[in-house]
Protein backbone atom coordinates (compact mmCIF):
# COMPACT_ATOMS: atom_id res chain seq x y z
CA UNK A 1 0.00 0.00 0.00
CA UNK A 2 1.00 3.70 -0.61
CA UNK A 3 2.08 6.34 0.48
CA UNK A 4 2.52 8.64 3.36
CA UNK A 5 0.61 11.44 3.66
CA UNK A 6 -1.83 10.93 1.41
CA UNK A 7 -5.67 11.11 2.12
CA UNK A 8 -7.57 8.31 3.49
CA UNK A 9 -9.38 8.68 0.08
CA UNK A 10 -6.84 8.69 -1.96
CA UNK A 11 -5.00 5.55 -1.41
CA UNK A 12 -5.56 3.08 -3.94
CA UNK A 13 -7.90 0.60 -3.54
CA UNK A 14 -6.86 -3.11 -2.81
CA UNK A 15 -6.95 -5.86 -5.42
CA UNK A 16 -8.91 -9.32 -4.88
CA UNK A 17 -9.02 -12.28 -7.07
CA UNK A 18 -10.68 -12.74 -10.10
CA UNK A 19 -12.16 -15.98 -8.59
CA UNK A 20 -13.28 -18.89 -10.43
CA UNK A 21 -15.82 -17.52 -12.68
CA UNK A 22 -14.15 -14.80 -14.71
CA UNK A 23 -15.20 -15.35 -18.02
CA UNK A 24 -18.66 -14.41 -17.09
CA UNK A 25 -17.39 -10.46 -16.94
CA UNK A 26 -13.86 -10.65 -18.67
CA UNK A 27 -14.43 -12.39 -21.91
CA UNK A 28 -15.10 -9.16 -24.51
CA UNK A 29 -13.87 -7.57 -26.51
CA UNK A 30 -14.30 -11.72 -27.65
CA UNK A 31 -11.57 -13.53 -26.60
CA UNK A 32 -8.52 -11.37 -28.34
CA UNK A 33 -5.76 -14.06 -29.24
CA UNK A 34 -5.26 -12.27 -31.94
CA UNK A 35 -3.16 -9.12 -30.87
CA UNK A 36 -2.17 -8.12 -34.32
CA UNK A 37 -4.72 -9.20 -37.55
CA UNK A 38 -2.90 -11.02 -40.13
CA UNK A 39 -1.09 -7.84 -42.66
CA UNK A 40 -0.04 -5.97 -39.35
CA UNK A 41 3.11 -4.65 -40.11
CA UNK A 42 6.52 -6.62 -38.33
CA UNK A 43 7.69 -10.02 -37.23
CA UNK A 44 4.68 -12.72 -36.97
CA UNK A 45 4.84 -14.58 -33.77
CA UNK A 46 2.82 -17.07 -32.51
CA UNK A 47 3.08 -17.35 -28.26
CA UNK A 48 2.34 -20.00 -26.49
CA UNK A 49 1.66 -19.31 -22.87
CA UNK A 50 1.46 -21.46 -20.02
CA UNK A 51 0.96 -20.82 -16.33
CA UNK A 52 1.89 -23.38 -13.63
CA UNK A 53 1.52 -23.53 -9.63
CA UNK A 54 4.46 -23.83 -7.70
CA UNK A 55 3.77 -27.63 -7.90
CA UNK A 56 4.27 -27.41 -11.68
CA UNK A 57 0.99 -28.17 -12.07
CA UNK A 58 -0.62 -26.34 -14.82
CA UNK A 59 -3.66 -23.84 -14.21
CA UNK A 60 -6.70 -24.59 -16.30
CA UNK A 61 -8.69 -21.23 -14.87
CA UNK A 62 -5.98 -18.37 -15.60
CA UNK A 63 -6.36 -14.99 -17.47
CA UNK A 64 -3.27 -13.81 -19.62
CA UNK A 65 -3.33 -10.53 -20.74
CA UNK A 66 -0.76 -8.85 -23.03
CA UNK A 67 0.01 -5.39 -24.10
CA UNK A 68 2.21 -4.51 -26.69
CA UNK A 69 4.15 -1.82 -29.03
CA UNK A 70 3.91 -1.90 -32.91
CA UNK A 71 6.94 -2.99 -34.33
CA UNK A 72 8.29 0.70 -34.87
CA UNK A 73 8.17 0.55 -30.97
CA UNK A 74 5.28 2.87 -30.71
CA UNK A 75 2.05 1.91 -28.49
CA UNK A 76 -1.37 2.88 -29.82
CA UNK A 77 -2.07 5.17 -26.62
CA UNK A 78 -2.50 8.80 -26.66
CA UNK A 79 0.41 9.35 -23.98
CA UNK A 80 2.77 7.92 -26.33
CA UNK A 81 3.95 11.40 -28.24
CA UNK A 82 6.75 9.55 -30.61
CA UNK A 83 6.66 10.63 -34.22
CA UNK A 84 6.26 7.25 -35.36
CA UNK A 85 3.01 5.52 -36.96
CA UNK A 86 0.47 3.52 -34.97
CA UNK A 87 -1.57 0.95 -37.17
CA UNK A 88 -5.38 1.70 -36.38
CA UNK A 89 -5.57 -2.66 -36.96
CA UNK A 90 -3.23 -2.80 -34.09
CA UNK A 91 -4.70 -1.69 -30.85
CA UNK A 92 -1.68 -4.20 -28.97
CA UNK A 93 -3.98 -5.80 -26.17
CA UNK A 94 -4.76 -9.51 -26.10
CA UNK A 95 -6.67 -10.98 -23.39
CA UNK A 96 -7.14 -15.32 -22.99
CA UNK A 97 -7.68 -17.86 -20.74
CA UNK A 98 -6.31 -20.67 -20.25
CA UNK A 99 -7.07 -23.87 -21.39
CA UNK A 100 -7.54 -27.71 -19.67
CA UNK A 101 -3.60 -28.26 -20.03
CA UNK A 102 -3.05 -24.31 -18.76
CA UNK A 103 -2.36 -22.91 -22.30
CA UNK A 104 -3.23 -19.91 -23.88
CA UNK A 105 -2.07 -18.87 -27.50
CA UNK A 106 -1.55 -15.29 -29.22
CA UNK A 107 -1.19 -14.36 -32.42
CA UNK A 108 1.15 -11.42 -32.66
CA UNK A 109 3.61 -9.65 -33.91
CA UNK A 110 7.40 -8.65 -32.49
CA UNK A 111 7.33 -5.56 -30.90
CA UNK A 112 10.00 -2.97 -31.87
CA UNK A 113 12.31 -1.34 -29.12
CA UNK A 114 10.42 1.60 -27.09
CA UNK A 115 12.56 4.22 -25.16
CA UNK A 116 13.61 3.41 -21.74
CA UNK A 117 15.13 6.20 -18.90
CA UNK A 118 18.54 5.97 -20.42
CA UNK A 119 19.85 6.75 -23.93
CA UNK A 120 19.38 3.01 -24.76
CA UNK A 121 15.86 2.00 -25.86
CA UNK A 122 14.35 -0.79 -23.89
CA UNK A 123 14.60 -4.14 -25.40
CA UNK A 124 11.18 -5.93 -27.33
CA UNK A 125 9.22 -7.31 -24.50
CA UNK A 126 5.57 -7.42 -24.00
CA UNK A 127 3.95 -6.44 -20.94
CA UNK A 128 2.02 -9.26 -19.20
CA UNK A 129 -0.53 -9.51 -16.40
CA UNK A 130 -1.42 -12.71 -15.05
CA UNK A 131 -4.73 -13.23 -12.58
CA UNK A 132 -6.31 -16.82 -11.53
CA UNK A 133 -8.22 -17.92 -8.79
CA UNK A 134 -5.77 -17.79 -5.61
CA UNK A 135 -4.03 -14.93 -6.88
CA UNK A 136 -4.59 -12.27 -4.54
CA UNK A 137 -3.58 -9.17 -6.88
CA UNK A 138 -2.67 -9.11 -10.30
CA UNK A 139 0.98 -10.16 -10.86
CA UNK A 140 2.74 -8.42 -13.73
CA UNK A 141 5.22 -9.42 -16.09
CA UNK A 142 7.25 -8.98 -19.17
CA UNK A 143 7.99 -11.08 -22.01
CA UNK A 144 11.48 -10.69 -24.07
CA UNK A 145 12.74 -12.94 -26.80
CA UNK A 146 15.33 -14.95 -26.01
CA UNK A 147 18.73 -14.46 -27.63
CA UNK A 148 17.90 -10.90 -28.86
CA UNK A 149 20.97 -8.88 -28.56
CA UNK A 150 19.34 -5.72 -26.73
CA UNK A 151 18.96 -7.41 -24.17
CA UNK A 152 22.51 -7.10 -22.91
CA UNK A 153 21.43 -3.49 -22.32
CA UNK A 154 17.70 -3.18 -21.10
CA UNK A 155 17.40 -1.52 -18.05
CA UNK A 156 14.61 -3.55 -16.93
CA UNK A 157 16.76 -6.78 -17.33
CA UNK A 158 19.48 -5.36 -15.76
CA UNK A 159 17.51 -4.93 -12.50
CA UNK A 160 16.56 -8.40 -12.41
CA UNK A 161 19.00 -11.35 -10.77
CA UNK A 162 21.41 -12.43 -13.50
CA UNK A 163 20.28 -16.36 -12.40
CA UNK A 164 16.17 -15.55 -13.00
CA UNK A 165 16.63 -13.68 -15.81
CA UNK A 166 15.52 -16.56 -18.02
CA UNK A 167 12.25 -16.88 -16.78
CA UNK A 168 11.63 -13.41 -18.49
CA UNK A 169 12.74 -14.87 -21.57
CA UNK A 170 10.22 -16.39 -24.43
CA UNK A 171 11.92 -19.61 -26.27
CA UNK A 172 12.05 -20.23 -29.78
CA UNK A 173 10.07 -23.62 -30.03
CA UNK A 174 12.32 -26.13 -31.97
CA UNK A 175 11.22 -26.67 -35.73
CA UNK A 176 8.30 -24.18 -35.43
CA UNK A 177 9.76 -21.19 -36.85
CA UNK A 178 7.57 -17.97 -35.73
CA UNK A 179 6.61 -19.99 -32.49
CA UNK A 180 7.63 -19.08 -28.84
CA UNK A 181 7.01 -20.14 -25.33
CA UNK A 182 6.77 -18.19 -22.39
CA UNK A 183 5.91 -20.15 -19.19
CA UNK A 184 5.15 -18.74 -16.21
CA UNK A 185 5.54 -20.03 -12.95
CA UNK A 186 3.63 -18.50 -10.20
CA UNK A 187 5.51 -20.32 -7.65
CA UNK A 188 7.84 -22.76 -6.91
CA UNK A 189 12.00 -23.88 -8.08
CA UNK A 190 11.52 -21.55 -11.13
CA UNK A 191 9.09 -18.83 -9.72
CA UNK A 192 9.09 -16.37 -12.55
CA UNK A 193 10.05 -12.81 -11.99
CA UNK A 194 7.10 -10.28 -11.25
CA UNK A 195 7.06 -6.52 -10.91
CA UNK A 196 6.07 -3.82 -8.75
CA UNK A 197 4.39 -1.30 -11.41
CA UNK B 1 -0.42 -15.36 -0.03
CA UNK B 2 -3.13 -15.90 2.26
CA UNK B 3 -3.42 -19.72 3.87
CA UNK B 4 -6.70 -19.08 4.83
CA UNK B 5 -7.50 -18.69 1.17
CA UNK B 6 -6.08 -22.05 0.65
CA UNK B 7 -5.33 -21.57 -3.57
CA UNK B 8 -3.05 -18.72 -2.35
CA UNK B 9 -0.63 -21.22 -1.11
CA UNK B 10 0.40 -22.78 -4.47
CA UNK B 11 -0.21 -19.85 -6.40
CA UNK B 12 1.50 -16.77 -4.84
CA UNK B 13 5.20 -15.66 -5.14
CA UNK B 14 7.66 -16.42 -2.72
CA UNK B 15 10.36 -14.22 -3.93
CA UNK B 16 9.64 -10.27 -3.19
CA UNK B 17 8.46 -8.49 -6.42
CA UNK B 18 10.98 -6.14 -8.47
CA UNK B 19 10.52 -2.74 -8.45
CA UNK B 20 10.07 -1.59 -11.58
CA UNK B 21 10.13 2.22 -12.11
CA UNK B 22 7.88 3.19 -14.96
CA UNK B 23 8.45 3.66 -18.51
CA UNK B 24 5.95 3.94 -21.56
CA UNK B 25 5.63 0.29 -20.80
CA UNK B 26 3.57 1.14 -17.65
CA UNK B 27 2.32 4.60 -18.39
CA UNK B 28 0.30 3.51 -21.68
CA UNK B 29 -2.36 0.77 -21.64
CA UNK B 30 -5.33 -0.22 -24.12
CA UNK B 31 -8.07 1.89 -24.78
CA UNK B 32 -11.70 1.62 -25.51
CA UNK B 33 -14.07 4.10 -27.21
CA UNK B 34 -17.97 3.59 -27.29
CA UNK B 35 -17.66 1.33 -30.44
CA UNK B 36 -17.01 -1.40 -27.51
CA UNK B 37 -19.88 -0.61 -25.77
CA UNK B 38 -23.57 -1.99 -26.39
CA UNK B 39 -26.57 -0.12 -24.89
CA UNK B 40 -27.42 -2.21 -22.47
CA UNK B 41 -24.58 -2.90 -21.52
CA UNK B 42 -24.62 -1.24 -18.19
CA UNK B 43 -28.10 -2.11 -17.24
CA UNK B 44 -27.59 -6.38 -16.21
CA UNK B 45 -31.95 -5.90 -16.04
CA UNK B 46 -32.06 -5.08 -19.71
CA UNK B 47 -29.99 -7.70 -20.99
CA UNK B 48 -32.86 -10.81 -21.66
CA UNK B 49 -36.69 -10.79 -22.27
CA UNK B 50 -37.90 -10.59 -19.04
CA UNK B 51 -36.33 -9.22 -15.78
CA UNK B 52 -34.29 -10.62 -13.99
CA UNK B 53 -35.26 -11.76 -9.99
CA UNK B 54 -33.83 -9.39 -7.29
CA UNK B 55 -34.01 -6.59 -5.06
CA UNK B 56 -32.78 -4.42 -7.86
CA UNK B 57 -30.11 -1.80 -7.53
CA UNK B 58 -27.84 1.07 -9.23
CA UNK B 59 -24.49 0.96 -8.55
CA UNK B 60 -22.62 4.36 -9.15
CA UNK B 61 -19.19 5.98 -8.91
CA UNK B 62 -16.33 8.21 -9.81
CA UNK B 63 -13.20 6.13 -10.84
CA UNK B 64 -10.03 8.84 -9.73
CA UNK B 65 -6.21 8.17 -9.21
CA UNK B 66 -4.15 8.73 -5.99
CA UNK B 67 -3.63 12.60 -7.30
CA UNK B 68 -7.43 13.23 -7.12
CA UNK B 69 -7.60 13.22 -10.98
CA UNK B 70 -10.69 11.95 -12.84
CA UNK B 71 -9.67 9.16 -14.86
CA UNK B 72 -12.44 9.38 -18.15
CA UNK B 73 -13.01 6.80 -20.68
CA UNK B 74 -11.76 4.42 -19.04
CA UNK B 75 -13.48 0.37 -19.38
CA UNK B 76 -14.99 -0.99 -16.27
CA UNK B 77 -16.08 -4.76 -16.03
CA UNK B 78 -18.37 -5.53 -13.74
CA UNK B 79 -19.37 -9.88 -13.14
CA UNK B 80 -21.87 -11.35 -10.04
CA UNK B 81 -24.14 -14.39 -9.57
CA UNK B 82 -27.67 -13.86 -9.87
CA UNK B 83 -30.12 -13.03 -6.69
CA UNK B 84 -30.17 -16.74 -5.57
CA UNK B 85 -25.82 -16.26 -5.24
CA UNK B 86 -25.69 -18.81 -8.72
CA UNK B 87 -23.04 -17.50 -11.03
CA UNK B 88 -24.18 -18.44 -14.85
CA UNK B 89 -21.13 -20.23 -14.98
CA UNK B 90 -20.39 -24.41 -15.87
CA UNK B 91 -17.94 -24.33 -12.70
CA UNK B 92 -20.76 -23.16 -10.27
CA UNK B 93 -22.40 -26.00 -8.63
CA UNK B 94 -24.06 -24.37 -6.28
CA UNK B 95 -27.44 -26.05 -5.62
CA UNK B 96 -29.51 -22.47 -6.24
CA UNK B 97 -31.83 -21.75 -9.52
CA UNK B 98 -30.33 -20.30 -12.63
CA UNK B 99 -32.16 -17.31 -13.99
CA UNK B 100 -32.98 -17.13 -17.11
CA UNK B 101 -33.16 -12.99 -17.16
CA UNK B 102 -29.96 -12.67 -15.62
CA UNK B 103 -26.04 -13.10 -17.26
CA UNK B 104 -24.68 -11.19 -14.33
CA UNK B 105 -21.73 -9.19 -16.87
CA UNK B 106 -22.11 -5.74 -17.53
CA UNK B 107 -19.59 -3.03 -19.01
CA UNK B 108 -19.62 0.85 -19.19
CA UNK B 109 -16.93 3.77 -20.12
CA UNK B 110 -16.70 6.53 -17.29
CA UNK B 111 -17.30 9.72 -18.57
CA UNK B 112 -15.22 12.62 -18.56
CA UNK B 113 -15.10 13.43 -15.07
CA UNK B 114 -14.77 9.82 -14.07
CA UNK B 115 -17.97 8.60 -13.06
CA UNK B 116 -20.18 5.27 -13.85
CA UNK B 117 -23.07 4.12 -13.71
CA UNK B 118 -24.63 0.49 -13.47
CA UNK B 119 -28.24 -1.04 -12.65
CA UNK B 120 -27.93 -4.36 -11.53
CA UNK B 121 -29.61 -7.04 -8.58
CA UNK B 122 -27.90 -7.22 -5.48
CA UNK B 123 -26.31 -10.35 -5.66
CA UNK B 124 -26.82 -13.24 -3.37
CA UNK B 125 -24.57 -14.98 -0.91
CA UNK B 126 -22.86 -18.22 -1.79
CA UNK B 127 -21.15 -21.60 -0.29
CA UNK B 128 -17.98 -22.65 -1.62
CA UNK B 129 -15.48 -25.06 -0.89
CA UNK B 130 -12.94 -23.49 0.60
CA UNK B 131 -13.26 -24.60 4.04
CA UNK B 132 -16.43 -26.30 5.92
CA UNK B 133 -19.47 -24.13 5.84
CA UNK B 134 -17.83 -21.46 4.09
CA UNK B 135 -19.74 -18.81 2.37
CA UNK B 136 -19.23 -15.59 0.34
CA UNK B 137 -20.83 -12.34 1.30
CA UNK B 138 -22.49 -11.02 -1.38
CA UNK B 139 -20.01 -9.23 -4.07
CA UNK B 140 -19.75 -7.86 -7.43
CA UNK B 141 -16.05 -8.12 -9.42
CA UNK B 142 -15.07 -5.34 -10.68
CA UNK B 143 -12.40 -4.95 -13.65
CA UNK B 144 -10.49 -1.57 -14.77
CA UNK B 145 -8.01 -0.92 -16.63
CA UNK B 146 -7.37 2.99 -15.71
CA UNK B 147 -5.43 4.76 -18.79
CA UNK B 148 -2.21 2.45 -18.08
CA UNK B 149 -0.71 -0.96 -17.30
CA UNK B 150 0.23 0.24 -14.39
CA UNK B 151 -3.43 1.22 -12.76
CA UNK B 152 -5.02 -2.37 -14.12
CA UNK B 153 -7.33 -3.37 -11.18
CA UNK B 154 -9.46 -6.30 -10.24
CA UNK B 155 -11.62 -5.98 -6.99
CA UNK B 156 -14.59 -6.75 -5.71
CA UNK B 157 -17.01 -4.76 -3.98
CA UNK B 158 -19.10 -5.56 -1.26
CA UNK B 159 -22.14 -4.33 0.70
CA UNK B 160 -22.69 -2.62 3.48
CA UNK B 161 -22.86 -4.78 6.91
CA UNK B 162 -22.66 -8.27 5.76
CA UNK B 163 -22.67 -10.43 8.50
CA UNK B 164 -20.27 -13.03 6.66
CA UNK B 165 -16.96 -10.38 6.45
CA UNK B 166 -15.17 -11.82 9.38
CA UNK B 167 -15.60 -15.50 7.75
CA UNK B 168 -14.63 -14.62 4.70
CA UNK B 169 -10.38 -15.14 3.91
CA UNK B 170 -11.06 -13.91 0.37
CA UNK B 171 -12.27 -10.50 1.94
CA UNK B 172 -9.40 -10.71 4.86
CA UNK B 173 -6.95 -11.65 2.44
CA UNK B 174 -6.41 -7.74 2.70
CA UNK B 175 -4.53 -7.20 5.40
CA UNK B 176 -5.24 -3.74 7.05
CA UNK B 177 -8.94 -3.59 8.09
CA UNK B 178 -9.02 0.41 6.18
CA UNK B 179 -8.29 -0.95 3.28
CA UNK B 180 -10.83 -4.06 3.64
CA UNK B 181 -13.51 -1.25 4.46
CA UNK B 182 -12.68 0.67 1.17
CA UNK B 183 -14.25 -2.37 -0.87
CA UNK B 184 -17.94 -1.88 0.87
CA UNK B 185 -20.23 0.27 -0.91
CA UNK B 186 -22.11 2.94 0.71
CA UNK B 187 -25.69 3.34 0.86
CA UNK B 188 -27.07 6.22 -0.29
CA UNK B 189 -30.84 7.69 -0.24
CA UNK B 190 -29.71 10.25 -3.04
CA UNK B 191 -28.75 7.85 -5.91
CA UNK B 192 -31.80 5.67 -4.67
CA UNK B 193 -34.52 6.38 -7.16
CA UNK B 194 -38.27 5.96 -6.08
CA UNK B 195 -40.21 3.28 -6.76
CA UNK B 196 -37.49 2.02 -8.53
CA UNK B 197 -33.99 0.89 -7.30
CA UNK B 198 -31.69 1.10 -4.26
CA UNK B 199 -28.96 2.93 -4.90
CA UNK B 200 -25.07 2.47 -3.85
CA UNK B 201 -21.73 4.15 -4.19
CA UNK B 202 -18.66 2.41 -4.92
CA UNK B 203 -16.03 5.35 -5.67
CA UNK B 204 -12.88 3.58 -7.01
CA UNK B 205 -9.12 5.28 -6.77
CA UNK B 206 -6.57 3.54 -8.40
CA UNK B 207 -2.77 4.21 -8.39
CA UNK B 208 -1.32 7.08 -10.51
CA UNK B 209 1.12 7.17 -13.15
CA UNK B 210 3.77 8.93 -11.76
CA UNK B 211 6.06 8.80 -8.50
CA UNK B 212 7.52 6.11 -7.10
CA UNK B 213 5.87 2.85 -6.92
CA UNK B 214 4.54 1.54 -3.86
CA UNK B 215 5.68 -0.66 -1.42
CA UNK B 216 4.08 -4.02 -1.36
CA UNK B 217 4.09 -6.96 -0.33
CA UNK B 218 2.57 -9.56 -2.86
Amino acid sequence: MKAKGKKPELIPFPSQTVGPYFQIGLSRPEPTSQIAPPGVPGERLKLVCSVFDGQGWPLNDALVEIWQANANGKYHHPDDRQKKPVDPAFLGFGRMATNNEGICVFETIKPGRVPGPGKNPQAPHLTVSVFARGVLKRMATRIYFAGDAANEEDFVLARVPKARRNTLMAQPVPGEPGTWRFDVHLSGKQETVFFDV
Amino acid sequence: MYPPYKPTLLRSPRKPLIVLPHTLSEVTGPVYGHGDISETDNDLTRQHDGEPLGERITVSGRVIDDNGRAVPNTLIEIWQCNAAGRYRHHVDRHAAPLDPNFSGAGRTLTDGQGRYFFTTIKPGAYPWQNHPNAWRPAHIHFSLFGTAFCQRLVTQMYFPDDPLFPFDPIFNSIPDEKARKRLICKFEMDLTKPEWSLGFRFDIVLRGREGTPFESKR
